[in-house]
């Protein structure tokens, strides 16, 4: 609208005078682009800082009061919920809840089999995912433009609504109770194959070519070449595949009964079944399961945030 | 692949087959379409399977009285799970309680998101330790945040604490034992656990609008209101639109939180009762498999509808 205004330059003065956010519009957000390297602070920010600092406080909270209770004895954590000491740790059992939940959950199992079913899940995926990617993106072969089309067509097809089928497929297959009925249907993925496919189709073919002169073979080219490239695409699917698969919940509680081979986000159940409830062991396990991936994050968040953000997945 | 030795050289021996046949055309196409297919054919297998023959299975079943164990033997029922699960008060209770999960939390999730995306967008300082805060409750594993909240929504907790000071003691709900405040705890926990990813979304839409667009507008006058509504809000436009999608499929998908949060699970008295739980309970628990299946094609042709109607928006917008 205004950038017909014949006049334009003589407005943002008229504009600072009535509105004081307004007051520098050329430094608002184009003067930071051009000159990124300087951090400036302007008076409007303070107040976009208490609304960070709120917002990182109902964020964070939750957290800290997981992390605090699982140090307290199981009475002072509900009691204690009501004030501002639930924020507290005091006073405090040490690590004996931690020693609890390790005991009564076989936390070392289930963690275990979590670390097994979702590297498998991730590791499997990757390779599956790209090489099946990488065919639809650059080898010509019959069948391929329906493929990618029945690809983009399966993505929406919700795993939920497959859940009770495979179910009765596994109870056939005998495979109930196994850490395999966990992992084989989480491998290929339509999502993930379409986001390489995206990927790959945007590589330069002179590297392939090159490499083809050089007398490397198809296998030889996508492993010395092509997937070194693909290293965006490889950490977005490995970090959206390994944050699905540990925190899965439903899928095991179909198809698991015993500790043997459940994952951990199960084991919470373990606490909330058997009377009293003993809010500092479950504080202690909810900790025990959220620092691995917290952990993880904390070193990789560049990685992680860049990963999500670079993938297809933002439309 | 099993060679170590980078030298082609070395390479020759093994790939001979390929390299061979490139004196003419028609076997090299050959050798690359045999080549294509050994690539795709793991993943085909697995999608076959794990997802599209489960899929056809949904189908079937959903006509059918299967059930996991039983001497009888499985016959076509015509429609009678469709009959049975649309005059089922819970069903409908399940689908209207996931209709207000969506009316609520889609635009409040979507529009915290955009704040959040723009606030740790701004080049200040400290704005990677906000956003990796806000971030934080997405690797939190539901199992852990929904049991945690269950004790943050005690009627005694920290949230009624809050809640007795900002209202003087008018407002303090037992919340997951409230028929008319469970699935608001539930909304709660739910935007808190993943409005973060739908910030990174929108970040990313929100980094790929150019600097020389907003330089233009400001040189033109523009306030900062006026820069959001006619650059930032049409440049992140795609992003936008997955992000209410996504929320909208992932919310008719809501079951971790309502299956752990309230004393038994959809409770209490239904109040959070979703499609999903739904289909849990009777295609497992009752091991009524016909039935649930009934239910999850009826999940897959809302979520279908939802998908369609999305893309019909970014077509006629971008022919705009």
């Amino acid at each position: 609208m205004s950038t017909t205004d014949p006049a334009p330059r003589t407005d943002p003065g008229a504009h600072a005078t009535s509105d004081p956010a307004a007051a520098d519009p050329a430094n608002d957000d184009a003067g930071i682009g051009t000159s990124g390297t300087t951090l400036r602070l302007k008076p409007s920010d303070a107040w976009m800082y208490v609304v960070m600092v709120a917002l990182a406080i109902f964020f964070l909270f939750p957290l800290v009061y997981m992390f605090v209770s699982s140090f307290k004895p199981d009475d002072v954590v509900l009691s204690s919920s009501g004030s501002l000491g639930a924020l507290w740790p005091s006073p405090t059992v040490g690590l004996e809840n931690y020693g609890d939940a390790i005991e009564r959950a076989s936390v070392v199992r289930v963690f275990l089999n979590s670390v097994l079913i979702s590297t498998l899940i991730v590791g499997g995926g990757l390779v599956v995912n790209s090489l099946f990617g990488y065919a639809l993106a650059r080898l010509k072969f019959r069948g391929r433009n329906i493929m990618v089309a029945v690809m983009v067509a399966l993505i929406i097809i919700p795993f939920e609504a497959l859940a009770v089928p495979l179910l009765f497929m596994g109870a056939q297959a005998n495979m109930l109770d196994t850490y395999a009925i966990q992992i084989l249907p989480f491998i290929a993925n339509p999502l993930y194959v379409y986001l390489f496919y995206t990927f790959f189709l945007n590589i330069p073919v002179e590297l392939e070519e090159a490499a083809r002169v050089d007398g490397a073979g198809p296998v030889r080219t996508f492993v010395s070449v092509i997937a070194p490239l693909a290293k965006p695409a490889y950490a977005t699917m490995a970090i959206l595949g390994f944050l699905f698969s540990w925190g899965q919940f439903l899928w095991p509680v179909m198809v698991t009964r015993g500790v043997a081979v459940r994952p951990l986000p199960l084991g919470i159940g373990t606490f909330q079944t058997t009377p009293p409830i003993q809010w500092g062991d479950i504080m202690a396990y909810a900790g025990l399961m959220t620092l691995p991936l917290l952990i993880i994050f904390l070193i990789f968040q560049r990685y992680f945030v860049q990963g999500v953000a670079s993938s297809g997945v933002k439309g | 692949m099993s060679s170590t030795t980078a030298s082609p050289a070395d390479l020759a021996p093994d790939d001979a087959n390929d390299d061979a046949p490139n004196v003419g055309l028609a076997p090299t196409r050959r050798n690359e379409a045999r080549t294509a297919w050994s690539f795709s054919a793991p993943g085909l297998l697995f999608l076959l399977v794990f997802l599209i023959i489960p899929f056809l299975l949904a189908i079937a079943f959903s006509f059918s009285n299967a059930r996991l164990i039983t001497p009888l033997p499985t016959r076509f029922t015509g429609v009678d799970n469709y009959v049975e699960v649309l005059t089922s008060g819970t069903f409908w209770r399940g689908l209207l309680n996931n209709t207000i999960f969506v009316l609520v939390v889609v635009p409040v999730q979507t529009f915290l998101a955009l704040m959040l995306a723009i606030l740790v967008n701004r080049k200040i300082p400290g704005r990677t330790i906000f956003r990796t805060i806000y971030f934080m409750p997405v690797v939190t594993v539901m199992a852990a945040a929904a049991t945690i909240w269950v004790l943050l929504f005690n009627p005694d907790g920290l949230i009624n604490a809050v809640m007795e000071t900002i209202t003087f003691g008018a407002f303090a709900p037992d919340w997951l034992n409230s028929t008319t405040w469970a699935l608001p705890a539930v909304m709660i926990v739910s935007i808190w656990q993943g409005v973060g990813f739908q910030m990174i979304i929108l970040l990313a839409s929100l980094q790929d609008v150019p600097d020389t667009l907003y330089e233009a507008a400001s040189i033109d006058g523009a306030t900062p209101w006026q820069q959001f509504v006619n650059v930032t809000l049409p440049g992140i436009r795609n992003g936008l639109i997955f992000v209410v999608t996504v929320t909208t499929i992932l919310a008719f998908r809501l079951f971790d939180q309502v299956y752990l949060m309230p004393q038994s699970p959809g409770g209490p008295l239904d109040a959070t009762r979703t499609m999903m739980l739904e289909m849990v309970q009777t295609g497992f628990n009752e091991q009524a498999i016909g039935r649930g299946s009934a239910i999850a094609v009826v999940f897959f042709v809302i979520v279908l509808t939802i998908t369609l109607v999305q893309r019909r928006f970014i077509r006629e917008e971008g022919q705009v």
